[in-house]
């Protein structure tokens, strides 16, 4: 096996470890209401680490990302779809690439 | 002929009692639950999977750019199905790093799917077989997760199925494009995709933060402190799944601290 395909492969398999062993393994209710709080907190956690500042670097202009991000963020506020925020950001990106 | 109808009527009957057997068949009634399950699954996925398509695009391009074989780079998408995880591995994997390092740069960045894993565990069934588990595990990445684990019922099996399919064919499928077609759209336009996928968390994050007091305060901890990682002086050496890793663990500690959720 080359190097490469012996690299995916260990990649695949900690990847896969990793989401495999908490569900198959905790089979009971948490019962501590500290922790199940911290739980239920984590999605919110991870998106907004993930959103800020990644958000800024994701084109090739800071200023236009934030253009970018202050539309999505207004959209999202009135609960435009998915789709409709993911593509309306784009768009704005790109108008700004051809504008400037 | 008296025989004859007699019968008839004793098959109609056996007939009508199978009938009904079947209708009150719990498996049979199950089997239409798991149906629609699965299919609220595949529609609350199609937003992911369009959002895949270009992130994915953007890692075949790169992957093969960087000397990647096409059919490896989608053998990747396949059986990694992870957005960071699959950019940082193949950046190494081109630099031609030790395999070690490839394998623990992999485990700090996907780290977090161990939390979403375990989260997850709390909102199914206990019943679920392991297999099944196993089935379910491997789809989880942030979107996935975060769509499941906004929902309010259970998760259970089908709905997980559903959810998983579309993306998980999206992100092979984004790959495949990517990879083949080395630069057919203008530049501009695929530098203007790289923000789609934030444009989705946006979307998943903010009407929930409108309505709850707690997760909006866990949101801006959490990019108060991310953003402090990255622009910091003194502690911005740190890569960016370990500033992930960190920074849920704190915003979702004081979140629980602040906010402890009543009931059940």
């Amino acid at each position: 096996m080359s190097k490469k395909l012996m690299a995916v492969f260990l990649m695949a398999v900690v990847t896969y470890a990793i989401r495999v062993l908490p569900l198959m393994f905790c089979r009971n209710k948490i019962k501590s209401k500290f922790f199940k709080s911290f739980l239920d907190y984590i999605p919110f956690a991870v998106l907004g680490a993930m959103i800020f500042p990644s958000i800024l670097f994701s084109t090739s202009n800071i200023y236009f990302s934030m253009i970018g991000m202050i539309v999505a963020l207004i959209l999202a506020y009135y609960e435009k779809g998915l789709l409709t925020v993911a593509v309306s950001a784009v768009l704005v990106v790109y108008c700004c690439e051809l504008i400037f | 002929m008296q025989v004859i109808i007699y019968n008839r009527e004793k098959e109609e009957g056996e007939i009508l009692n199978h009938l009904s057997n079947i209708t009150n068949n719990p498996s049979v009634s199950e089997r239409k639950i798991s149906k629609d399950e699965f299919l609220k699954g595949v529609h609350q996925g199609i937003p992911i999977t369009l959002g895949y398509i270009p992130v994915s695009f953007t890692f075949g391009l790169m992957a093969v750019d960087g000397g990647i074989p096409i059919w490896m780079t989608i053998l990747i998408s396949l059986t990694n199905l992870t957005s960071a995880g699959q950019f940082v591995g193949v950046s190494l994997i081109i630099a031609d790093t030790s395999l070690f390092e490839i394998t623990l740069a992999t485990f700090v960045i996907n780290i977090r799917y161990m939390l979403m894993s375990l989260s997850l565990s709390q909102k199914i069934s206990p019943k679920i077989a392991p297999l099944k588990r196993c089935m379910m595990a491997f789809g989880i990445t942030d979107e996935i997760f975060t769509v499941a684990s906004l929902e309010e019922q259970e998760v259970t099996f089908s709905y997980m199925m559903g959810l998983t399919i579309c993306p998980y064919f999206g992100w092979a499928l984004g790959t495949i494009l990517g990879a083949m077609v080395t630069s057919v759209l203008p530049q501009a336009l695929q530098s203007s995709m790289g923000i789609a996928l934030y444009g989705m968390f946006i979307a998943l994050i903010v009407p929930v933060a409108k309505r709850s007091k707690a997760a909006l305060v866990v949101v801006i901890i959490s990019v108060l402190i991310s953003s402090s990682f990255k622009f910091l002086p003194c502690i911005n050496v740190i890569s960016d799944g370990w500033s992930i890793i960190i920074t849920t663990i704190i915003a979702a500690t004081i979140g629980a601290f602040i906010f402890p959720k009543e009931g059940d």
